[in-house]
């Protein structure tokens, strides 16, 4: 055992203080400025304490880490998918391929009820659920050779519970798509600018692809190099475009987008992977994290003042425009992704684990990079409350709520408290040379106005409008991505079910099947999208919440499984470690399902709001927001779809978690019945540190094990 | 003592490889010591049939490099 130094025990004493200072300012301030730089403080400080004792609590007490056994990159080593990486290099991969759009749309939605109730949330959660999660996922995946989330609770749980997770994470995918679509539809409609500029990535996209397959293949760097550069072109052009006869081609009305969006989600997914897939994954990648070091460039320059209430009204009384319901249990569903994210579990237990070099890595691959991604979700939290609040109830309240004119919303926000006169709302669109900015619901572009705030501090104003729309086209872009690449996951899954019933479906390769099946999977979310597009109701104040039951619900299924693997290895003493996240998660998304499903307030019940509107029809008469007889069947038919959703997927968690639940009390009352599918012992022969920056003692080890095979080193 | 020139062009050097193995652009390097390594007799494809390989083994299961929201 090693005793603690004089210099980490001053040093770590200094990073909690930090820590408490900026939680202290947090608290206790109210109805005066509070400066960023403490929520960035609160935020980094817990991080640093929650990585260096929690974390490595949970991987050397709980999971046992070990650094003698050969992982699945080590046994199995193919040189393709099978491969020891880097661990510098591998974070950089885990990074980019769990933080997406979602850290960015949630907080910004979530601040509707103020700055501290998401913080707190972001922070505490990462820390104590999904950072665990996705650690624990994969750990006992990369002791199953990477296998896949479903495949270990088929093999751990049992096929029934194994089959109910499965139909759950393709539900969930189908409802994801939806959403995500959605944010892109609010995010460029009657935006030429925007249209443009996303518009060309596919060309862009179409070029880097020929590039690598014929041209220079494996090319990877230089071709992306090309690409960014071809992409601010097209940005810059776009604003050329908005200004020209060509700007009505490009303002499409929502309608338009839809059919665009879906007859491009269809042909993207039968295209070869080479084509668009492939190099528009590259290009949003680097724009990813391009961007994202950036802003924390950006926020921590310039240390913007926070306009948001700490804690808004919305919060008690569960009235809120952006999405109906109070702080528990909707906070909690609305930000997912920073938080803790189902999602990530299929990632943790995909790619990663069958590239990972060393177990004793899982803590900095698993835990650090969700902590960085947290960091990601805090900063668009920053963004979304260093704007006008008065705006930015302006820009998320459904156009049913607040009407299509500036003098009519300044009335409506004003009547919540918030003061914003109709020329500062003209104004605020002008600025970033958009039309309106009116129910620009969905997060996206309420990002990017806080993003250009921000940026345009450093650039001066006349940059404004140009940062507006590279954050649009930054999130476009790889929503776009994920829409190609969620349609092949979720196409791949439907084949695997109907190849049970028709064998040839299975063949990922027989064209009918492929066609068809992208065409169910395209034509599901396809039908979301449209829902949400002509919701009366709003289409995100609606569809958000389904969207994060169900990615919290997959927390839920992976938790689950993490909680049997510790209880069925042994480690029963330990298994609080995910089972009071667990606790949580299902505690927090069966209450947010019970209530979308039995509420008696219709803003917040899918069937007291579709009982309220039928009462009206059979009397003949049109509730606000809806507009005509058409609006109220579409306001019947929507809460009935959303609301047998809602609670199928409650039900289906609730199967998983049963079964899991029968599977451990068996496991403590007759050990022997169990079975545990682990892959079995091999010592490694490699040799690599555990953390970022190698101790003295690994640098040593790497050279001698360098020495002993008499290999040349790097340089 | 490394000069600051040489500090700089290390920096650049690791720069290039940390880009090159993030975008997998690596990937083709990688399994050419591998076969060499570990199947000496086996043929070595040429990068373009090795890239097409890769995106053919992405095509047939799509959760491989598969990105969250």
């Amino acid at each position: 055992m090693r005793t603690a130094n004089v210099r980490t025990i001053v040093v770590w004493t200094l990073v909690a203080l930090v820590g408490a200072a900026g939680w202290s300012v947090l608290a206790l301030s109210r109805g005066e400025d509070v400066s960023a730089a403490w929520t960035v403080a609160a935020a980094l400080g817990s991080y640093a304490i929650a990585y260096r004792f929690y974390s490595r609590f949970v991987a050397n007490r709980v999971l046992r880490v070990d650094g003698t056994r050969a992982t699945p990159a080590e046994r199995l080593d193919n040189g393709i998918d099978f491969h020891p990486t880097d661990r510098r290099v591998l974070l950089g991969h885990h990074f980019a391929a769990i933080a997406g759009a979602g850290p960015l749309v949630g907080p910004v939605l979530a601040a509707q009820m103020g700055y501290l109730p998401g913080t707190l949330w972001i922070v505490a959660g990462v820390i104590f659920a999904g950072a665990v999660q996705d650690m624990v996922v994969l750990f006992f995946s990369t002791r199953r050779d990477g296998r896949s989330l479903g495949q270990m609770a088929r093999e751990e749980i049992g096929p029934f519970g194994g089959a109910a997770a499965l139909l759950a994470a393709f539900v969930i995918m189908i409802v994801l798509l939806g959403v995500l679509a959605l944010v892109v539809v609010n995010a460029l409609a009657e935006s030429p600018w925007g249209t443009f500029s996303l518009a060309m990535t596919v060309p862009i996209a179409l070029f880097m692809g020929f590039w690598l397959r014929v041209l220079r293949p494996g090319r990877v760097v230089e071709v992306s190099l090309i690409g960014m550069a071809l992409l601010l072109l097209a940005l810059v052009a776009g604003r050329r475009v908005a200004e020209s006869s060509w700007a009505d081609a490009f303002t499409l009305a929502p309608s338009t987008l839809v059919i665009w969006l879906v007859a491009y989600g269809f042909v993207a997914s039968v295209l070869p992977v080479w084509m668009l897939l492939a190099p528009r994954d590259y290009l949003s990648t680097f724009l990813k994290i391009g961007t994202i070091a950036l802003l924390a460039l950006g926020v921590v320059v310039t240390l913007p003042t926070l306009r948001m209430p700490a804690v808004t009204d919305f919060a008690t009384r569960g009235d809120g425009p952006v999405f109906a319901g109070s702080l528990f249990p909707f906070v909690f569903i609305t930000i997912a992704c920073g938080a803790l994210s189902g999602f990530h579990a299929l990632i943790s237990s995909g790619t990663t684990p069958k590239m990972i070099q060393k177990e004793t890595q899982v803590r900095m691959i698993g835990y650090g990079s969700m902590l960085m991604e947290s960091s990601v979700a805090v900063m668009a939290l920053i963004a979304a409350s260093v704007i006008d609040p008065g705006l930015y109830f302006a820009m998320n309240a459904p156009a049913g709520v607040i009407g299509d004119t500036v003098q009519n919303a300044s009335q409506v926000v004003g009547g919540w408290g918030y003061t914003i006169t109709p020329e500062q709302l003209a104004a605020a669109a002008r600025g970033v040379e958009e039309a309106s900015l009116l129910s620009r619901t969905g997060g996206a572009p309420t990002l990017a106005v806080g993003v250009s705030e921000i940026f345009s501090q450093v650039t001066g104003d006349g940059l404004r409008a140009f940062w507006y729309h590279f954050a649009i086209m930054f999130e476009a872009l790889f929503i776009l991505t994920a829409l190609d690449a969620g349609t092949r996951v979720g196409r791949f899954m439907l084949q695997d079910m109907l190849g049970n019933a028709y064998r040839p479906f299975k063949d990922v390769s027989w064209r009918p099947g492929l066609v068809l099946t992208s065409a169910l999977v395209t034509g599901l979310w396809g039908y979301f999208l449209w829902v949400g597009v002509h919701e009366p109701l709003g289409g995100i104040n609606q569809l958000f919440p389904v969207f994060g039951i169900s990615n919290q619900l997959l927390a839920a299924v992976a938790l689950t499984v993490c909680t049997t693997l510790l209880v069925k290895s042994g480690r029963l003493k330990w298994a609080w470690v995910t089972g009071v996240p667990l606790l949580w998660d299902v505690t927090v998304t069966l209450t947010a399902s019970w209530q979308k499903v039995f509420s008696t307030d219709p803003r917040v019940g899918f069937f007291e709001q579709r009982r309220v509107y039928r009462a009206a029809i059979e009397e003949g008469r049109v509730l606000p927001p809806a507009k005509s007889m058409a609006d109220m069947h579409t306001v019947v038919t929507n809460s009935t779809v959303d609301g047998v959703l809602s609670a199928v997927l409650a039900l289906l968690v609730v199967v998983v978690v049963l079964d899991a639940a029968r599977v451990c009390v068996r496991h403590v009352r007759r050990p022997a019945l169990s079975t545990l599918s682990e892959a079995p012992y091999t010592e490694s022969r490699l040799v690599a540190p555990a953390g970022l920056v190698a101790t003295r003692e690994e640098r040593e080890a790497e050279r001698r094990a360098r020495d002993a095979v008499g290999s040349v080193p790097r340089d | 003592m490394p000069s600051a020139v040489s500090r700089v062009i290390r920096a650049l050097r690791w720069v290039r490889w940390y880009l090159r193995e993030l975008t997998d652009e690596s990937a083709y390097d990688r399994y050419r010591a591998h076969l060499r390594a570990r199947h000496p007799g086996a043929a070595v494809p040429t990068r373009r049939e090795f890239e097409r390989l890769r995106a053919e083994r992405q095509r047939k299961d799509p959760r491989q490099g598969f990105r969250c929201c």
